[in-house]
């Protein structure tokens, strides 16, 4: 069985249908990167995946928790699937150290002392374990990413939905970000990721899934994807026409 | 014939305006905590609800004080209850402040960023959780200059009340101008008192503004 199972997902937001019944299943470990257009229902997808948008036909599982609408079944697949967003969302009014704190006390209702442990554990984990008293507004883009990545892992999720984690970011911080990813893809994380990063997709993933329009256009291993696209449409996404 | 000093005058309506102070502070308190269940109500995700102090906020900011408080004075006592000046001005202009704060406090409830939602969301934070750790500690922080800034306006409504007897400073001024027949300086002592009263809390709210805003410089 697979980890993350997605059937036949449809999604309409009025009359435009942004998801055209989309098949995708994930194994244990994968690292797979969903490239495309803006406005290929990519994104969509993705918060679909963890229930921050509605699907209107089909369906979705992680590790065996399904993807229904009421808190209840939420929350049980929110705590399978971490994720992380390309405008960070720290909280504010809270230091790093807190962010990462919050949701493992009040979801999982850990002890103050070992959630805090665990901040420290998993801000040490993406090289930030000296900013746990520090405030977003005075750490960089990238530092606040890496928070949020570690506000992600410390609720110990199976697997990473990663939106476009980097896009947000002045280029000189992409890399320290991506970093983090590629760690984490070495230590057998389960990761999706919505990327405009080709070369990171290339070097680290194991799949590729082109989307257009709605579908899956192509899917494959990153060196059959972007040696030979068989399509028009990935040819000319990747420059090639 | 007049035998008043300026310091009759002044004792006498400060004498008063502590009625002021006492009704500012009520509606203000009174109308917050009404402000605050109408808020739950208006932003919950029930129907019934939302719909409910959205009617309730269009028609106390769409009709007069004044006549909130005649039909809080005259209108229960058409079922007989005789209703004292006090607690009709309290009970109207209590239900007036809910009104406003009720629509201030959605307003810096909804500007907190979509992202704050969606990120507690998918950390498996519920409505409630997400609320009360994630959402109102940041909404209050902007919600704290503007509510400052409409206890001034709760103060000079105050003055209203007047109108159906209540003996408060303008109801004051009236009864010592009549008796000393020196309207301009009595009701320039009236005005002076009632910026005594509002200007602290003015320029609080602009310092409160400055100060909340160095907090969150970067965003």
């Amino acid at each position: 069985m697979s980890l993350i199972e997605i059937t036949e997902v449809k999604k309409r937001f009025g009359d435009n249908e942004v998801l055209k019944g989309i098949n995708i299943d994930v194994e244990p470990g994968e690292v797979i990167a969903i490239i495309g257009k803006s406005g290929s229902g990519k994104s969509t997808l993705l918060r679909c995946i963890n229930g921050l948008e509605t699907i209107d036909d089909g369906s979705i599982s992680v590790a065996g928790a399904q993807l229904l609408p009421d808190e209840i079944h939420l929350k049980a697949l929110r705590l399978k699937v971490g994720m992380i967003f390309q405008q960070f969302n720290l909280f504010p009014h809270l230091t790093a150290g807190r962010n990462v704190m919050l949701s493992q006390m009040v979801v999982k209702k850990t002890p103050r002392g070992e959630a805090e442990a665990m901040a420290k554990k998993m801000l040490e984990r993406v090289g930030l374990g000296h900013k746990f008293d520090a405030y977003p507004d005075e750490l960089s883009g990238g530092q606040q990413q890496r928070v949020a990545i570690a506000r992600a892992l410390a609720m110990q999720p199976i697997a990473l939905l990663c939106d476009e984690i980097t896009s947000a970011l002045d280029p000189e911080l992409v890399n320290e970000v991506l970093a983090v990813v590629k760690e984490l893809a070495s230590e057998g994380m389960t990761l999706l990721m919505v990327t405009h990063e080709m070369r990171f997709a290339r070097d680290v993933c194991s799949r590729v899934v082109f989307m257009h329009q709605g579908r899956v256009h192509e899917i494959g291993p990153p060196g059959e994807v972007f040696a030979e696209p068989r399509t028009p449409e990935l040819k000319q996404f990747l420059g090639m026409l | 014939m007049s035998d008043f000093t300026t310091w009759d005058i002044l004792r006498n309506l400060l004498l008063a305006a502590r009625w002021t102070v006492v009704l500012s502070v009520v509606s203000f308190v009174g109308g917050a905590i009404v402000g605050a269940l109408l808020l739950f109500m208006r932003i919950g995700k029930g129907r019934a609800g939302p719909a409910f102090v959205k009617a309730y906020v269009e028609i106390f900011q769409g009709t007069p004080l004044l006549m909130q408080l005649f039909l809080a004075f005259f209108g229960l006592g058409l079922f007989g209850i005789d209703v004292p000046a006090w607690l009709a001005a309290g009970v109207a202009l209590i239900l007036w402040s809910a009104a406003f704060l009720t629509e201030i406090w959605r307003g810096c409830v909804e500007a907190i960023a979509r992202g704050q939602w969606e990120a507690s969301s998918s950390l498996g934070m519920g409505y409630v959780q997400q609320m009360r750790y994630v959402i109102l500690p940041q909404a209050l922080r902007i919600a704290v200059p503007p509510t400052v800034g409409f206890s001034v306006q709760v103060v000079k409504g105050t003055a209203l009340t007047s109108i159906i007897g209540f003996v408060e400073l303008s109801k004051a001024g009236t009864i010592v101008t009549n008796a000393t027949f020196e309207p301009f300086k009595v009701y320039g002592i009236v005005a002076l008192i009632y910026f005594c009263l509002c200007w602290p809390l003015s320029k609080s709210s602009q310092i409160l503004e400055r100060k909340l805003n160095v907090a969150h410089r970067n965003h």
